[in-house]
């Protein structure tokens, strides 16, 4: 079902799989005899330690509130990132769409930001040859572009439309987003964000610009900001059909 | 005899430049800030490429990030500075990474995607 197998951090048995359990900062280790240890895994991420399994970040974006016309999460994610044009629209990065949809019948529009839903099976994890397109534990999905061969197969099989292949040369990239040419790309929920107890960037634009469309959280946890408001109004998952389980959910549409 | 003598030449000169030291071409590594690297000079010189290769995977796929062993703190140390006094990159050959790269005809990717030189906006996510 995943790309695992092939990816570097994941558990696959043998030499790296002894080195990947070692290097587990935040497991605790208790030899009892000699041969025997055992291995207790810590519940959330400590302070420098390996995400876990435990969290599983998640937005909800209530679209009755996303203004049509704003752009704020749009341009607060290419300022995080470095996202700048060449002047081709048709092949330039772009990590968050606005989408502006309109029911026929009764003339209801809506405004909403698309960007990678962070699936809990995610089918560019499925397709990626390499394991470069993987999931972390704690639900961000990511290229590993040190692994990524730039086939784009991820492109055509997710159905958000969520990634960006990069044909030309960068420079002057964020130190805590390297971009690149030949690799593909996408929302990494600003996962450097995320890990140093941080919002992404889009949400911190949404809530300076007033409207408080986007909310981000830990949607394992049933105390969360996020969860309540998951349990106490209907929110939808696009292309719901698809049982992805997208971490990104949407109120009012 | 004439056809021997240009071979005499060669080895006398090889023999001559195997004496003196100053003959064979060295790098020239500039000095890093600060007292001391996250690791000794013996170890960085053989295997800084581990760690970097090692803290890739536990970066990208664990989201573990010390604040020592990564590319960017490498960078804040080892930058040397160019014209105007602002930090090389990785297109100059004073840059340190090539400094010794070129000297071993090591050819590296990593500066295609991270950037070479400090980068300002990092101190605001620290």
């Amino acid at each position: 079902m995943s790309g695992c197998e092939k990816a570097p951090g994941c558990d696959t048995g043998g030499s790296s799989r002894r080195s990947f359990m070692a290097g587990l900062i935040g497991a605790g280790v208790l030899s009892v005899a000699p041969g025997v240890t055992l291995y207790r895994f810590a519940e959330a991420k400590e302070a420098g330690g390996a995400v876990t399994s435990a969290v599983r970040w998640g937005m909800l974006i209530d679209t009755t509130k996303c203004e049509t016309g704003c752009t704020d999460c749009i341009t607060a994610c290419n300022d995080e990132h470095g996202l700048t044009s060449k002047g081709r629209p048709r092949t330039d990065a772009q990590w968050i769409r606005k989408i502006d949809a309109r029911d026929k019948k009764t003339g209801k529009q809506w405004s909403l930001p698309m960007m990678c839903q962070h699936c809990a099976e995610p089918p560019c994890v499925d397709v990626c040859p390499t394991g470069a397109s993987f999931k972390r534990a704690d639900g961000i999905v990511l290229v590993d572009k040190h692994i990524c061969i730039g086939c784009r197969y991820c492109m055509m099989a997710c159905p958000y439309k969520a990634r960006s292949f990069i044909h030309e040369d960068l420079e002057n990239q964020k130190s805590y987003s390297p971009r690149g040419k030949g690799v593909v790309e996408g929302c990494t929920l600003c996962v450097h964000r995320v890990d140093a107890g941080r919002r992404p960037a889009c949400v911190d634009a949404c809530r300076a610009a007033g409207h408080n469309a986007m909310m981000f959280g830990d949607i394992n946890d049933p105390d969360s900001e996020i969860s309540k408001r998951l349990s106490h109004f209907p929110a939808t998952a696009i292309r719901a059909d698809l049982g992805l389980d997208p971490g990104v959910r949407y109120q009012g549409i | 005899m004439i056809r021997g003598l240009p071979v005499l030449v060669v080895m006398t000169c090889l023999a001559g430049a195997a004496a003196a030291d100053t003959w064979v071409p060295v790098p020239f590594i500039p000095k890093g800030k600060g007292e001391a690297c996250v690791r000794d000079v013996a170890f960085m010189r053989t295997q800084h490429m581990e760690l970097l290769v090692h803290q890739r995977d536990a970066t990208v796929h664990r989201g573990v990030r010390p604040k020592d062993s990564r590319l960017p703190a490498c960078l804040e140390c080892h930058a040397v500075a160019g014209k105007a006094g602002k930090p090389v990159t990785y297109k100059d050959p004073k840059h340190f990474c090539r400094s010794c790269h070129d000297y071993a005809s090591v050819k590296i990717d990593c500066f295609s995607c991270h950037n070479s030189v400090p980068d300002p906006s990092e101190v605001a996510h620290q």
